[in-house]
């Protein structure tokens, strides 16, 4: 391993690349690399989450839904390595990569009982209300689910990180990469954006019963939990998973009812027409309760 | 989610209760059901004239619709609103704490233990240690169940003036001498210099407007926050004062005391709410957090006279003179004792103490709860904020998993009190708040603790994502 950067003295050496220099830490890390993994998640659960309570609620039951997954999954991990050879550091490398595996089937399990429990609990808001529409669609509940996982997978795959990120130390000292912390808010960025972009699609496939559809998000799942084996190597874990992001956003978008007709209005800011006025021209006396 | 009661959910400490009056309850039932009468009515009548007039009717039926609709929107948004009514204070407080724990270290240093937990758990065994924390835990319990039982023989004997006495101690103490120890911590954490008089000012300004907040009259939020500043430091208290394995059994059986005291018939806190209720009366100012107080608004507004017995009764010391009030007000019409004890239960003062969530059992008032429903709020037990926080703040203080746990514990806290709140809409029955969120908060402290922080913490060594 390279020894750090402060010039040690030593016996003339054949001139090699040199080390990356470890990096400081600091609060000016910490809070870049949480504005980096938090900031969109923040901007949108203060957007569009927080002014409605329900929406709220489906966030806060989204958390511990994901938590319970997380739960069964250290369960399986933790029983595994204890019933083989600890001391075998092969072993509990292939373990934690199946940890890993099972965690993520466990999620997209309890992301489908996360659906089943929201569809019913829209028909029962749809009950309750006279009119047979719940106040809140299954496309939003989709979002909010989906941006919940998202938060909460993000906090808990980052927070330790951040709040040693406040220091004192110097990241890479071992020889590790120094660009442990920046990586990480953008993966945990990432794995935000993706997880509400999954729940969008899973919800909807679920609705329709596209299976396939079904397939390929636990799939992308796998393959961007894959990609993170490959750290400390950064362009092949990074750049591809932030490909897969984006493919993704885009699928979400068509699939919540986006187009290319809805971006050119949102952004030309035209009112649109109300034409109920028209249904009460028909003047009627005001009906009094 | 289904849908939450449209009237007025009473969270008690350590119980919720519904504050509906049958009345009022049958009065908002009626008028919906004579509404939808009405227009079932309507539609009938003018059915057989639809094929005359056509356009008008649908346009009489989608008014009508509307209006029911938006009525039932208005119940819906209700009842979530009031989740997140108490999500929000709930939240602060653990905030408060869990902020305190991570920058003030007296809180986290062991300086002894209180006389309720007299043995130590600095034990040469794990045996011992488990017998001593066992003994702490019934001691702790069974000073709060004796509290309980005296409370409960005070209120059945009348003996109003000595509960209000010391109800006023209690806040005394912690408005003063423990916000001033929690004032002396910060500044010696943050290195602050402070002279005494200054200090002196601050404290008793700090003490002197929440005692009147509190026990008096104060604006809503003012009153909120430092109800909210009171739990914190109590919680505080608690975590410090309380070895570890003591405080989880504390606890667990503390939720399990609830469960028992709330919903068995010989409950004391049962009892304690029949009691009151037979006497048709509130019970002393208690320990609750209430969300909303505007109804006290509008009923000063709408009465002027009201208004004046206001400013008449302003003092705590009013039991004696509530029969002469009455008979007086009986002439008014109206705005008779119902008011008056609406308007005392809004001041309630503070306990420093565990017993005294026994003492917590405002009762659900048969008195006329706000016009608006929109105005109506949510109260729930200063004892469940405490709980709350020092369980988060324990599992904050002292997990190895750190954030990891102390998020679970908060998560599952909101959870349980989200499904407290559901089942609070089912059963409409005074219901306890504590089990459902302390087992909750319980089983994923030990479960992060043990089983999830080992695995994150090897992903995160190894930078994997899950």
């Amino acid at each position: 391993m390279h020894r750090a950067a402060a010039g040690a003295p030593g016996p003339a050496r054949p001139p090699s690349p040199p080390p990356p220099p470890p990096s400081a830490m600091g609060a000016a890390v910490f809070f870049g690399c949480a504005g980096i993994a938090f900031g969109p998640a923040l901007a949108l659960v203060l957007l569009t989450v927080a002014a409605e309570p329900l929406r709220v609620i489906i966030l806060v039951a989204g958390a511990f839904f994901w938590l319970v997954s997380l739960l069964l999954a250290s369960l399986i991990w933790f029983i595994s390595v204890h019933l083989s050879d600890q001391e075998d550091s092969k072993l509990q490398y292939s373990l934690l990569v199946f940890g890993a595996a099972v965690s993520v089937l466990l999620q997209e399990v309890f992301r489908f009982a996360y659906f089943k429990l929201l569809k019913k609990a829209d028909e029962g808001l749809a009950m309750i209300s006279e009119d047979g529409q719940s106040p809140i669609s299954l496309k939003q509940m989709a979002y909010v689910s989906g941006l919940s996982f998202g938060i909460i997978s993000g906090v808990f795959s980052v927070i330790n990180i951040l709040a040693d990120s406040i220091g004192p130390g110097i990241v890479g000292i071992h020889g590790d990469s120094p660009y442990y912390f920046i990586t990480s808010a953008f993966l945990t960025m990432a794995v935000v954006f993706l997880h509400t972009f999954w729940g969008v699609i899973f919800f909807d496939a679920c609705e329709k019963r596209r299976y396939w559809c079904l397939g390929l998000v636990v799939a992308s799942h796998l393959i961007t939990s894959g990609l993170t084996f490959l750290n400390p190597w950064y362009e092949a874990s990074l750049v591809p998973i932030y490909i897969i992001t984006v493919c993704m956003g885009v699928w979400a978008f068509f699939t919540a009812g986006g187009s290319f007709r809805n971006i050119l209005k949102c952004l030309s800011c035209k009112q649109e027409e109300d034409n109920r006025v028209m249904m009460y021209s028909a003047l009627q006396v005001p009906f009094e309760d | 989610m289904t849908e939450l009661s449209a009237h007025l959910p009473q969270f008690q400490h350590g119980q919720l209760t519904e504050n509906f009056p049958d009345n009022h309850l049958s009065s908002t039932n009626e008028s919906s059901e004579r509404r939808r009468r009405d227009n079932s009515e309507r539609r009938r009548n003018d059915n057989p004239e639809s094929e005359t007039n056509g356009q008008p009717q649908n346009n009489i039926q989608q008014v009508v619709e509307q209006d029911e609709e938006e009525d039932e929107e208005l119940t819906l948004k209700y009842g979530a609103k009031h989740v997140i009514m108490l999500f929000v204070p709930v939240t602060l407080c653990m905030v408060v704490v869990v902020a305190t724990i991570k920058s003030v270290s007296f809180y986290t240093r062991k300086d002894g233990q209180l006389i309720y937990t007299p043995f130590t758990e600095e034990t040469e065994t794990v045996g011992q240690r488990a017998l001593n924390s066992i003994l702490n835990a019934a001691i702790m319990i069974s000073v709060i169940i004796v509290m309980t039982i005296l409370l409960v023989v005070l209120y059945k004997y009348r003996c109003y003036k000595v509960i209000h006495g010391w109800l006023i101690i209690s806040s005394l103490l912690l408005l003063f001498f423990f916000s001033f120890i929690y004032l002396g911590e910060v500044f010696k954490t943050y290195n602050v210099a402070m002279d005494y008089i200054t200090l002196a000012l601050m404290i008793w300004n700090f003490g002197v407007v929440g005692m009147i907040c509190i026990h008096w009259k104060g604006p809503l939020r003012l009153q909120q926050a430092y109800l909210i500043m009171i739990s914190a430091l109590m919680a505080l208290v608690f975590i410090k004062y309380l070895p570890e394995w003591t405080a989880w059994l504390i606890l667990a059986v503390i939720s399990v005391y609830d469960l028992v005291a709330v919903l068995c018939p010989k409950g004391p806190l049962r009892m304690l709410v029949e009691t009151a209720q037979e006497r048709n009366e509130t019970l002393f100012p208690a320990l609750i957090y209430s969300s909303t107080m505007v109804w006290l608004v509008n009923m000063a507004e709408e009465d002027p006279e009201a208004q004046r017995k206001a400013s008449k009764n302003s003092t705590y010391d009013k039991q004696a003179n509530r029969a002469p009030n009455e008979d007086a007000e009986a002439d008014d019409g109206g705005f008779s004792q119902e008011w008056q004890q609406q308007r005392d239960s809004r001041i309630g003062p503070i306990e420093s103490t565990p017993e005294s969530r026994a003492a917590v059992q405002a009762l659900p008032s048969n008195s006329q709860t706000s016009e608006d429903p929109e105005e109506r709020g949510v109260k729930l037990g200063l004892g469940d904020f405490i709980f709350y926080s020092v369980l988060v703040g324990k599992a904050s203080a002292t997990a190895s998993g750190d954030w990891n746990t102390t998020l679970a514990c908060f998560v599952a806290i909101l959870i349980g009190l989200c499904l407290t709140l559901l089942l609070l809409a089912i059963f409409k029955k005074a219901l306890p708040a504590l089990p459902i969120s302390i087992t909750f908060g319980l089983v994923f402290y030990f479960a992060t603790d043990n089983l999830v922080q080992p695995f994150m913490d090897q992903l995160a060594f190894h930078q994997f994502y899950i």
